[in-house]
């Protein structure tokens, strides 16, 4: 039996007092790429956000285990350099911080946090140049501000060039499917595909089933009201798109994949 | 011994020249101040600045020129800036430790009193006559006790390419000092050139400065002005820089406030001539209980003129921070473009800023803009950096860097920024780690 990378049991957060995810269950073993989906304000954004640590949502129920380790005792920083990566819904917009600036910090924390030496300068624009080139990102926007003026397009490639750079075990894709035109989300794809691997698991959050033509996911679970309602292969992405997610509404919980 | 609260300081020693027009004019600030006495809280440019620290310490005044060691003034020196340095130790002229070789001939780089003597019409013909005492008791009191300071000359179409240096050492371990440093540049039509005002203290004695700088920009010339403010923790320090801006000159003014406990810095460019720009660009960064007060007032008196203001600080522990920037369009003075702006970044739950931005416009036809921004950190902006691995505080560090860092932009001489951004990750948490990414 494989040890699961990490395993979500009757996860309850609030945030301001109101509850949004109401005893959610799930598990990813290595190298499974999950996917989530479901209607607006059903608490996927919140799952990502909790996965990653913002304090903001406080989880009052449950516990989330991360290769054995508790994931919840973690500060955001050390989770991402224990190999969780959010790729945010919103990516924030950092003036004055420069997105090399950004990426060596981010990097050399990683490194540091495995025992590791610093990257040397030219190894970093190495690297740069290499991981630019899977999601076709531009150059020129290192030498800006962490996502200053960027568009939507390009925040969600920085986001998986960043994932690219920074290789994590976890990989959190907060909608990065919405927002990009029909070429960038292939190309976006064709990234996230060629990181795939069987150490690196991906939870896959969108709200089309469109993302998935392109990324074919293990698993697909349907997030109502704060809890999995439905579990089952790509077959039940497809009949969501056709049904609409009134259909899962209405339906029963089904027991996890 | 003065105290400047009792009544009889207010029949000032002067300057005690015996330089007739001098003389005059060290009476008249005499009388002035005399007449204005100390500004209270009830005044309304005084209002969020207290004075009573100043008013109630007995300051002494030094005839004597410290003996200080080429090591103790090297330490202030900036490093990989070669500039012409005039040095003053407790106000008094120290040549040894000054150096004024590579200045173009024509140029005249001097002590502002040996310049009385050497270059009297000169002097004459600009001293007192920009610094407005109409309602600045300090200004009034440095013209009356007028100390040494420099003088600066750059005759018509003359470039001085490297700065000029004056670093003021205040050194006066346990006897409160009160200095009256007087500072005069004036450059001629087309002319241009760098000063580059330093204050600071070897120590952490509690004395009184009290600046006054004097700028005349000819037609078409180019003045940049910096004032550094290092000095010690307990230092009082009030820094008035009068500037009178003809024809198309351009004037530009770096402030970076780092030490003192309470600081003053009045900056007050008046736009003579059509097709000026002057910009005052300003940063602070404070801790303990210290308290900055950036006061502008920016007159546009003719046609055509653009000013801006750009001032920012980073306020840590208890300390406090007034801007208060008045831009004043005068009746005929259409087309002004006049931009400020003042953003205060709060590191704690017990800074203090207040940011008065006005507008005074007699003029119909004027574009003027100002916006103040007092906020903290951004959270989402530190889980952002957190969420990629960086630390809490390497997170805080980046982004009070970057933030300050704006400031530092603007500013030309690359050995003044460098000096600045070490003092800056000094105080940054993990500024070390900060410093390494960039
Ligand atoms: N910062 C917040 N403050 C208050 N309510 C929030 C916040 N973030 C999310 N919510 C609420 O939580 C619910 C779930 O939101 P979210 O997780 O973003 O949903 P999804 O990503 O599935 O669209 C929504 O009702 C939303 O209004
Ligand atoms: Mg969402």
């Amino acid at each position: 039996m494989t040890t699961p990378l990490i395993e979500i049991k009757n996860l309850h957060a609030n945030i301001d007092g109101q509850e949004i995810l109401r005893g959610l269950d799930l598990t990813i073993n290595p190298g499974e790429v999950h996917s989530i989906m479901g209607p607006n304000g059903s608490g996927k954004s919140t799952l990502a956000q909790v996965l990653a640590g913002r304090d903001a949502f406080e989880v009052t129920e449950g516990e989330i285990i991360y290769e054995g380790k508790d994931l919840l005792d973690m500060d955001p920083d050390e989770r991402a350099c224990e190999g969780v990566f959010l790729a945010f819904q919103y990516p924030v917009e950092i003036p004055g911080v420069r997105t090399t600036q950004f990426l060596k910090a981010a990097i050399n924390a990683v490194r540091k946090h495995r025992g590791e030496d610093e990257i040397d300068a030219l190894d970093a624009v190495k690297l740069f140049r290499e991981k630019m080139k899977l999601v076709d990102m531009d150059e020129s926007l290192l030498k800006r501000a962490v996502n200053e003026g960027f568009s939507g397009g390009e925040k969600k490639r920085h986001e998986i060039f960043q994932m690219a750079v920074l290789e994590p075990k976890l990989c959190i894709l907060d909608e990065t499917d919405s927002g990009l035109d029909i070429d960038a989300l292939r190309i976006v794809a064709d990234g996230v595909n060629a990181m795939r691997s069987k150490d690196r698991s991906f939870l896959l959050i969108t709200h089309y089933q469109r993302l998935l033509d392109y990324i074919v996911p293990d698993f697909v679970h349907v997030l109502v009201n704060g809890r999995i309602v439905q579990s089952g292969d790509k077959g039940l992405a497809l009949e969501l798109e056709k049904k609409g997610y009134s259909w899962v509404e209405k339906e029963p919980a089904a027991a996890t994949a | 011994m003065i105290r400047l609260s009792d009544e009889a300081a207010l029949q000032l020693t002067l300057n005690g020249t015996a330089t007739e027009w001098l003389r005059a004019i060290c009476e008249q600030g005499a009388a002035k101040f005399a007449e204005l006495g100390l500004p209270s809280r009830r005044h309304e440019e005084w209002r969020l600045t207290s004075i009573k620290q100043i008013a109630e310490t007995d300051f002494s005044f030094s005839d004597e020129l410290p003996a200080l060691s080429p090591k103790d003034v090297a330490r202030f020196d900036i490093p990989g800036m070669a500039a012409s340095r005039l040095v003053f130790i407790n106000g008094r002229y120290a040549p040894d430790h000054s150096s004024l070789q590579s200045l173009p001939a024509g140029v005249t780089v001097l002590p502002l009193m040996e310049a009385v003597s050497s270059h009297g019409d000169l002097v004459q013909q600009h001293l007192a006559k920009h610094a407005d005492m109409t309602d600045e008791a300090f200004t009034a009191l440095n013209t009356a006790m007028l100390g040494d300071g420099v003088f600066v000359h750059v005759p018509d179409g003359m470039t001085v390419e490297q700065p000029i240096h004056v670093v003021n050492i205040t050194t006066c371990a346990g006897e409160p000092l009160m200095t009256n440093p007087r500072n005069l540049i004036v450059a001629g039509d087309k002319a241009k050139v760098t000063v580059i005002e330093d204050y600071v203290c070897p120590d952490d004695d509690v004395y009184f400065t009290n600046a006054v700088t004097e700028v005349v920009v000819g037609k078409e010339a180019n003045v940049t002005h910096y004032l550094l403010e290092r000095e010690s923790r307990k230092a009082f320090n009030i820094a008035t820089l009068n500037i009178h801006q003809s024809e198309s000159s351009n004037f530009t003014s770096h402030s970076v406030m780092l030490g003192g406990a309470s600081v003053r810095n009045n900056i007050v460019p008046v736009l003579d001539g059509e097709h000026c720009f002057s910009t005052l660009n300003g940063l602070y960064l404070t801790s303990d209980k210290q308290h900055v007060d950036n006061h502008m007032r920016v007159f546009h008196n003719m046609p055509n003129c653009d000013s801006r203001q750009y001032y920012r600080g980073v306020l840590d522990d208890k300390s406090t921070a007034v801007f208060s920037g008045r831009i004043i369009v005068a009746r005929d003075a259409q087309k002004t473009d006049a931009v400020q702006s003042n953003a205060n970044l709060l590191l704690t739950d017990t800074a203090r800023a207040n940011t008065h931005p006005q507008l005074e416009i007699y003029a119909d036809d004027v574009k003027c803009t100002h916006g103040a921004t007092i906020g903290e950190l951004d959270d989402n902006a530190i889980f952002y950096l957190r969420a990629r691995g960086i630390s809490e505080a390497a997170a805080r560090g980046m982004l009070i860097h970057a933030f300050a860092a704006e400031s530092l932009e603007r500013m030309d001489i690359e050995p003044i920024v460098e000096l600045l951004e070490a003092e800056l990750y000094k105080r940054l948490p993990e500024g070390k780690m900060v410093q390494a990414t960039l």
